[in-house]
This record gives C-alpha cells, sequence and structure tokens, in this order.
C-alpha cells in the first residue's frame, strides 16, 4: 500500500474488497474450450475417430474381409485384439474400417440434408405460394418415422453406401426445411431485414448477405444432430440388412452378423455398439456445445 | 408552398386475421384506418401516441415496406404505393429509416465497412473503390465515430454507438426524408441526449425532413416542428409544436400530456387520469374511437365519429382536431382555452 | 431503528472474461412507510442491488457481502428456508414485466391465493376472499369474476395491478418495485402511479422503486439514491435532488432530460450531453468512477476515490469538488 498524502478536505472512499478470487480471463482457443468442456470432449472424440477411420490400415490391423475359416469365434487377445467373427475375420479390424462407413455416411447425410433443406427452408420462407405446397409435402414425409422411409426408399434400390446416403437423406431433408424455414420467417421481421430493402437491396441479394448467414448457426447444430442420428440410421439399416452390402465392413452388419452368436460370443457385438456409442455421443457432445457457444438463447429453442 | 416531400392521404393498412387449417381470414386489425398527412422539406412531424395506435404502422407503409389495403403514399410529387417494384427501388433513395432497436437493426454478421457500403453501391453513389471508401469515411465522421472503426463488428459497440451506425447508414443514401421509428427510445437517458442533438444537427445540416415516430413526449416536444397524434389507426389530431402543448385540442391528447411524469416534485399538475384501456383494433369502437375513456364523451360521440377540421386557436393556423366538443358554444367546451401550461405544470 | 439498512453492499458475478463489480459498495436505508428511489441508467446496479436484498441472486456464479439488515436481521446469514419466510411476507417484489411475471395457467386468484395459504395459512375460501379484497383494492372493477380470469384475458394495466395485489397480500412491510411502469404506456402508467400514490398512504408499506425515469421519481418517491457504475454517487430527499443535484452526474442526467412544456416559453435550447461510455465494471478503478465523462475531472479525481460526504443536511454526494452547502456552484469549479 503506498501512502499518498490527500490534500486538506478530500476524504478518499475506502477501497472495497475482492469477494470472489480474481480469475484470469480464459482467451484465446484453450480458452474457448476450458469454456466449452463439452465442445473440447466430443472435438477430441470426434478427431479421434476420424483419425481412425483415415488411418485404419496403419493402425495394426489385418485385411477386415480376409476369410480364416480355421480361426473361427476366437475370443479377444493379443493375436486377435477385439477376436474374430464366425467367418474367421479380425473383428478389430472390421470395427476399425467400418468407422469409415459409419462417418462417411453420417457427414454425407448431414452436408446433403443440410444443403438441401436450406434451399428448400429458404424457398419455402420467402415465397408465400410455394410455402403452403412445399410444406405440406414434408408434413406428409414428416408422418413416416424417417426410419420407415428409409427402408422403403432401400427396398427399392441396390444395397451399397451411396443409396443409404441418399435414402437417409431424403428422410431427414424435412425436418431440415421445417427450421430453416422457421428461421428464415423469423429472420425475416428482423428491421435490419427492412433497413436493407430501404436501401434498395434486391430480394436475392437479401437472401444471400442477410438472411443465409444467419440461418448457418442454427442450421450447423441441426446438422450435428443429423450426422449422428444418420449413424444411427445407417446401423440400422446394415443390421436388418437394408444397408450397406455385406461385404463392406460396417457397424450395422458386424452387429448383424454377431447377432445369433449373441450369447455365447458377446464380444462381437459388444466392440461395434461401443464404437457406435461413442462416436454417436462425440457427436451429440460438440452439438449441445455448439448450440450453447453460437447462441445461448437457442439452447431454449431447440 | 413547394410541393411537400411527403405526402400521405387517407392511408389504411388491414392486416388479415388468418385462422383455421386453410388459412381463411376471419377479420381484420384495423390497424391504420384512413390516415393523412404531409411534410415539407427540411421539417419534422411527429408521429405520437401508445404502443397499438399504428404509428409504426404508418411508417413501415410509407417505407413500403408492405403493400397497403387503401390510400396513397407521394414522395416528392410521386405515387409509390402503386409502383412496382423495379421502379419503385431507386425511389427508395429518398427516403430512409432509422429502427428502435439497435441490436436488431444491424446485421451482425456484416462489418460496419459493409453494411454502410449496402446503400452507396445499390444506388450507385460512388464511381469506384476509393469514393466508396471515402464516402463511408464521411458518414463515420457525420456521426462522430473514428473512421477506423469501419473495420468492426455490431456487437463491439455499444447501443448508442450502434444507433449511430444506424444513422450512417440512413445518411449513405443521401435522403430527403428519413423516419426514426421509435429511433431513440431504446436508449438510457444520456445516450438518448447524444443521439437527439446528433439528430437535430443532421437535419439543420443537410436539410433532412424527419418523421419521427415516439411516444416520448418530451423528446417530440423538443425534436419536431409539428405534431400529429395517433389514437388507434387515426390521427386525432395535428398542429404546430407550440399550440399542440400550449393549448391541445383533443382530450386524448390533453390526457396524454397531463400522464407525462414530469422530474419537478411537488409539481401542482391538472391530472387528468384516463380510465380503462385502449379497445381493440380488431374491433374498433363506433362513432369517436376515443369515447369509451373519454372523460367528456356525450351522446353524439357514441354514434357519429367527428371529422378532422381545423380548429379555433389563438397561438397560430394549422391546427386541427377531430373531436365534437368544438362543435359546442365555447363556454361548454372545455377545450376551448390553452390549458397546456396547467396540464404541464409549467411555470 | 430503520426497517431496512443495507452496508456496503457488494454483488460480484464470475464471467467468462473476469469479475463483475456489479454493486460495489453500496449503503442505504429505508424508514418504515417510506419510498425510497434507486436512479441510474442501466448496467448502473440498481437491479442487482434490488435483487441482492431479495437474496434472489444466484451464487454461485454471483457472491453477495456486506450487510442487508431488516428490522435489525440480517438477511445475509439467514438459511434459505429462513429467507423464503421472508420473501413474499415480510418483503415482496413487483417486477417490470407483467406478463412474463405471471404463471399463465393459474388463475389470477390462485395466484393471489398462494402466498397467503403459503404464509399465513389460509384456507381455500379465506385466501379466495382476500384476493377478491386485494383486487378491489388495487382497483379491478367486478373483482369477484376477475378472481376467476387466467393473466392472458388481462390487459398489461391490468396485469401490472394482480402484481401488485399478490406483492401487497401479505401486508409486507417492505415492497421492492424494480421498473413497475416501464413497459406500460404512459395513460396506462399514470394509472398504477396513481394507484401506488393512494396505496402508500392506505397500506403503509414502505418502497423500494427502482426505475431510470426520474419523472416517475418525483411523481412518488420521497428519498432518492442515486447509483453509476455500481456505486452509489449521490442520497437526497427529491427536492434538494431535483433543485439543487450535487453531483456532477445527476447535474448531467438531469440535463440530458428535455422539459416537457419547453415549446411554451420559446426558449428552444439544446440538451446536455453526458459524452463517453461508462467504464467497464470488470476493471478495478483508481479514482472516481465517473472521472471519463465529468466535465470537471481533475489528477485528484482519477487517482483518488471520493468519499460519500455530507454536503448538506441529509444530502450526500460522492465527489470531491461538489458545493457544500455554503458554497456556490461557482467555486465548485474554481475549487
Amino acid at each position: 500500500m503506498s501512502t499518498t498524502v490527500l490534500p486538506p478536505g478530500v476524504a478518499a472512499a475506502a477501497p472495497m474488497p475482492d469477494i470472489l478470487p480474481a480469475v484470469k480471463p480464459k482467451t484465446g482457443f484453450t480458452g474457448f474450450l476450458r469454456r466449452n468442456p463439452t465442445i473440447a470432449i466430443g472435438g477430441f472424440l470426434m478427431l479421434l475417430m476420424v483419425f481412425v477411420a483415415v488411418f485404419a490400415p496403419f493402425l495394426w490391423t489385418k485385411d477386415p474381409t480376409a476369410l480364416a475359416p480355421a480361426l473361427r469365434t476366437r475370443e479377444p487377445s493379443a493375436e486377435w485384439w477385439f477376436g474374430t467373427d464366425m467367418l474367421g475375420r479380425d473383428v478389430y479390424s472390421r470395427v476399425l474400417y467400418g468407422t469409415r462407413v459409419s462417418l462417411t455416411v453420417g457427414f454425407s447425410v448431414a452436408i446433403f440434408a443440410s444443403l438441401a433443406g436450406l434451399t428448400i427452408g429458404l424457398i419455402s420462407g420467402f415465397i408465400r405460394i410455394a410455402d403452403s405446397i412445399i410444406m405440406r409435402v414434408m408434413d406428409g414425409m414428416m408422418s413416416i418415422p424417417p426410419i420407415l422411409l428409409a427402408i422403403a426408399l432401400m427396398a427399392l434400390t441396390r444395397g451399397s453406401v451411396g443409396n443409404v446416403i441418399l435414402a437417409i437423406t431424403i428422410a431427414e431433408i424435412p425436418r431440415v426445411s421445417r427450421l430453416v424455414r422457421g428461421v428464415v420467417l423469423s429472420l425475416r421481421e428482423q428491421p435490419y431485414v427492412d433497413a436493407a430493402v430501404a436501401a434498395g437491396t434486391r430480394t436475392p441479394v437479401i437472401i444471400l448477405r442477410h438472411i443465409l448467414p444467419n440461418t448457418l448457426a442454427p442450421l450447423t447444430v441441426q446438422a450435428t444432430y443429423i450426422c449422428a442420428s444418420a449413424m444411427i440410421t445407417e446401423a440400422i439399416l446394415s443390421f436388418i440388412g437394408a444397408g450397406t452390402p455385406p461385404i463392406i465392413p460396417s457397424w450395422g452388419n458386424i452387429m448383424a452378423e454377431g447377432r445369433a452368436l449373441w450369447q455365447v460370443k458377446p464380444y462381437i457385438v459388444f466392440f461395434p455398439a461401443v464404437f457406435l456409442s461413442i462416436t454417436v455421443l462425440a457427436v451429440n457432445l460438440l452439438g449441445d456445445g455448439l448450440r450453447d457457444a453460437l447462441d445461448p438463447r437457442m439452447a431454449k429453442r431447440l | 408552398m413547394s410541393t411537400p416531400v411527403l405526402q400521405v392521404n387517407d392511408l389504411k393498412k388491414h392486416f388479415p386475421i388468418r385462422a383455421g387449417f386453410f388459412g381463411g381470414t376471419t377479420g381484420y386489425v384495423y390497424a391504420v384506418d384512413g390516415v393523412s398527412f404531409d411534410i415539407a422539406k427540411g421539417e419534422t412531424l411527429s408521429l405520437v401516441g401508445e404502443s397499438g395506435c399504428g404509428k409504426s404502422t404508418v411508417g413501415k407503409a410509407v417505407l413500403r415496406l408492405f403493400d397497403i389495403t387503401d390510400g396513397q403514399v407521394i414522395l416528392d410529387g410521386q405515387r409509390i404505393d402503386d409502383m412496382p417494384s423495379g421502379t419503385l427501388r431507386p425511389m427508395r433513395r429518398r427516403m430512409q429509416v432509422v429502427f428502435q432497436d439497435p441490436f436488431s437493426s444491424l446485421n451482425p454478421r456484416m462489418r460496419v465497412r459493409d453494411i454502410l457500403a449496402e446503400p452507396i453501391r445499390n444506388f450507385g453513389l460512388a464511381k469506384d473503390a476509393a469514393e466508396l471508401e471515402a464516402k463511408v469515411a464521411g458518414l463515420m465522421d457525420k456521426v462522430r465515430l473514428p473512421r477506423d472503426a469501419v473495420g468492426r463488428w455490431p456487437h463491439e459497440f455499444s447501443g448508442g454507438q450502434r444507433q449511430r451506425i444506424g444513422i450512417a447508414r440512413a445518411l449513405a443514401a443521401e435522403p430527403d426524408l428519413i423516419i426514426c421509428d421509435e429511433a431513440v427510445s431504446a436508449l438510457d437517458v444520456s445516450v438518448k441526449a447524444q443521439i437527439v442533438n446528433l439528430l437535430q444537427d443532421l437535419q439543420r445540416e443537410l436539410g433532412l425532413a424527419l418523421l419521427f415516430i415516439s411516444h416520448d413526449l418530451a423528446i417530440v416536444e423538443h425534436m419536431t416542428h409539428r405534431v400529429a397524434v395517433m389514437y388507434l389507426g387515426k390521427i386525432v389530431e395535428v398542429a404546430p409544436k407550440r399550440s399542440l402543448f400550449a393549448a391541445p385540442k383533443h382530450p386524448y391528447t390533453e390526457a396524454l400530456l397531463s400522464a407525462v411524469p414530469v422530474p419537478e416534485p411537488g409539481a401542482a399538475r391538472e391530472r387528468i387520469i384516463l380510465k380503462g384501456d385502449v379497445p381493440s383494433p380488431i374491433n374498433p369502437p363506433k362513432g369517436c374511437r376515443f369515447h369509451t375513456r373519454c372523460p367528456y364523451a356525450f351522446d353524439r360521440c357514441r354514434v357519429e365519429e367527428p371529422p378532422l377540421r381545423p380548429v379555433a386557436d389563438a397561438l397560430g393556423e394549422g391546427h386541427v382536431a377531430a373531436c365534437h366538443l368544438h362543435d359546442l358554444p365555447a363556454e361548454q367546451n372545455p377545450l376551448a382555452g390553452s390549458k397546456g401550461a396547467a396540464i404541464l405544470a409549467h411555470a | 431503528m430503520p426497517l431496512l439498512e443495507v452496508e456496503n453492499l457488494q454483488t460480484h458475478f464470475r464471467t467468462p472474461d473476469g469479475v463483475n463489480r456489479a454493486v460495489d459498495g453500496v449503503s442505504f436505508h429505508v424508514n418504515a412507510g417510506e419510498t425510497l428511489a434507486i436512479v441510474g441508467e442501466s448496467g448502473c446496479g440498481k437491479s442487482v442491488t434490488a435483487m441482492s436484498i431479495l437474496r434472489l441472486i444466484p451464487e454461485p456464479p454471483g457472491k453477495i457481502a456486506g450487510a442487508i439488515r431488516l428490522n435489525g436481521k440480517n438477511l445475509l446469514e439467514l438459511s434459505d428456508r429462513e429467507m423464503r419466510q421472508i420473501r413474499g411476507n415480510d418483503v415482496s417484489m413487483i417486477f417490470q414485466e407483467p406478463m412474463t411475471s405471471l404463471n399463465p395457467v393459474l388463475t389470477v386468484g390462485r395466484q393471489i391465493g398462494e402466498t397467503l395459504r403459503l404464509h399465513q395459512g389460509l384456507s381455500k375460501q379465506q385466501a379466495e376472499e382476500r384476493a377478491v379484497e386485494m383486487l378491489n383494492l388495487v382497483g379491478i372493477p367486478e373483482a369477484r369474476r376477475r378472481v376467476r380470469e387466467y393473466p392472458h384475458q388481462l390487459s398489461g394495466g391490468m396485469r401490472q395491478r394482480v402484481m401488485i395485489a399478490i406483492a401487497l397480500a401479505c401486508n409486507p412491510k417492505l415492497l421492492i418495485a424494480d421498473e413497475p411502469t416501464t413497459a406500460l404506456d404512459v395513460t396506462i402508467q399514470a394509472q398504477i402511479l396513481e394507484l401506488m400514490r393512494d396505496l402508500k398512504h392506505r397500506v403503509g408499506a414502505a418502497i423500494v422503486l427502482i426505475t431510470h425515469d426520474l419523472g416517475v421519481v418525483a411523481e412518488v418517491a420521497e428519498r432518492v439514491v442515486v447509483m453509476y457504475a455500481g456505486r452509489k454517487v449521490e442520497e437526497a430527499a427529491i427536492g434538494p435532488l431535483f433543485r439543487t443535484p450535487r453531483h456532477p452526474y445527476t447535474q448531467g442526467l438531469l440535463g440530458s432530460m428535455p422539459k416537457l412544456g419547453s415549446s411554451l416559453d420559446g426558449t428552444e435550447t439544446r440538451l446536455a450531453e453526458i459524452p463517453g461510455l461508462v467504464p467497464s465494471l470488470k476493471k478495478k478503478l483508481d479514482g472516481c468512477v465517473f472521472a471519463s465523462r465529468c466535465p470537471h475531472t481533475t489528477d485528484l479525481c482519477r487517482t483518488v476515490a471520493p468519499a460519500l460526504e455530507e454536503k448538506a443536511p441529509g444530502h450526500v454526494a460522492a465527489c470531491h469538488y461538489a458545493a457544500r452547502e455554503d458554497l456556490g456552484a461557482d467555486e465548485m469549479v474554481a475549487a
């Protein structure tokens, strides 16, 4: 404490103590992660899964499709980390390669459904006549559970990863369009949009410059949830044999094949199930974290 | 007399109420129901009234943010209410708007430079990038913000600073008329004074006409030349500022003035406290719309709607009001004299 | 002994970018039956002060320190249970938004009766009788019918009356009104202010009125505390405060308000501005909180925080240069 001599007649106020310990502001990237632990955990798990998918061949895997009838249903051991299935294939390798299918489907569906939903949502948010028609169609589609819709679509085509993506995307579009339309309708009422109209901005520019960028935050959040639900839908489709062809290892396939042996060899189902759960958890954590970080008010809306 | 910058004739805006599965119309909100006024070059006309009286709807209708139900809006001698949007777009340059909420009136994903450049580009007011940059810098000077702030995002500014950016955006189009829709209502007292002074300086400097929409009578009195008072979608009184405040000629204006709290403890004021609430604009009362709350209402008010017409005013010309009381002999008319000073506790 | 005594109240909040010192050393008292207004602009800490009195601040991230004594009992030392006994019973509160502070799915009568049944153990029948009585008191016509209505059936002004009825139901000794008329139209505001003036005489509860509107203060308060940046900068009875404000912030505030009736004598004046912005409450300020915006700032102001001094009987201000009773305003600037 410095002792400053006050001029005569001057009274200084008593200093107020700190009642909360001073904390260092959490700034920068690490600060952001510390303030948003869900993003940190979800993001870490997600990166881990992407790493696994990309580098699967280098992570001590064997050929996931190599049959070895002599080595059927081996328990997990140093040789076969997750054991082998009823055709003698290495479950560890199959699960790691299965990550590729799951992530491809999840990300692709999230991207395609968002783009399609964004387009449809923008159109119906701006064109009155189109709105009532499009939204009734979407209502109709939403009355069918997405999984049933996807099964029906898969029944029309051959099983392939591309077709799985297409089927799930179509099933997810109505939800995204509804969200975007709702956001567009509320953004249209914003004073800055009125100000832009008064400033002579043309409608297409208003959509691109004033509406679109402001839909991206809620859309990103929605996309993560779609990603998670697409991964689950893919696993279900593959599990019931309506998804990826059996030749491509996917978590749903592996579980389907292990189903018959569930009571004696539970690990065949267990390991892909754990991977699926962790990945879906990661994506959902990321989504929740992004929602809170991007717009705290949206937490109530979604 | 030169042509007014803005002329509004018998403007009506009825919003349909949709209900049911097919969205059929079940009724109308008579938000604005026959409003006429004009604004001369460099003049400020204030539109006052309580929430739901339709004053903001008038502003938006004039800006043609939606199509009107009936009436005419004439800007610089040209009718704009029925103009196709292609012809209207260049006309929009002449009238701009400043909104109430400094937070939602700026696009959060645009930098200040882009916000200000948008109208300049749209109306082709700058030949090249250098001129654009110079104009943006000039606008920042006009609203007394630092030039180097153009690279920042709206959320980096306080409410008052954002309102300055909103004003700069309105000025960017070099308009003749600015519609201020509750432009200072959301601001704190000390910041409000800054923005009011800024608007007055700009008006003097640039010869702007202002349509000042507000519920704050003290600010209105400070800012305006003329005042139009609205109640339930109609204008009930129009007068030059001094006449209106010194000698209100409509019972609603009188009650409104008397209701404003003044920062003068113990002031002996004549208090008129209205009973009840404003009726719904879906089903406005027959006759004079104010008769349900009017302390002086008599039989005629309940059946016949009073037209807006000139009333006698010792202070000057141009005082119109819509009230049957002025048909009564002066000694029976409670609004005959100049009661403003007593109501406002003004020495 | 005053009814309420707030001493060195500090309410701080932990935020991601530092501690927000929302209220930092505020002291005042309220006598029984008196109306005290706390005025200031947004962010000055007036609402946080009100919430702190009822301990409605979530802890964490907030923390309250100091002393808040109601009839000599320090509310900050009470258990949560004891505090619940005080809220709604000895001290009640009216909020700004009558729309969101009422429960939309309960009838008006139920909401008034709830506090009565909770605190005073009235039967359902008695509670409804009392609810009708309260609605009559706050001037709601046809009270017997209205008790069975839901909030959405009432207009904004009616809802605020119901809020007041709920707040007064248990005959509180202290009523805290946080911007009670800000969301209302002027003619409705006039009705509510009239009601508050009337109830003051009939009910006799002390009122702490939180507002930003100096006009409202002049209409209902007896004494005023002016807050700025989390501190009390001036306190006086309303007469002296409006006639001879001592703190430059109060002077600036009054000067920046246009006066109704200004056009009548034809003197068109420019509004006084307070330049600049309120300082961030996340940094500890040396010197006077108003130094960055004050027209009279000197080096002394920037380094030494002025103590609250009695400049005239009952009139305190925190300013090194504020005029004392026997000094004129000229000397103040020269000092």
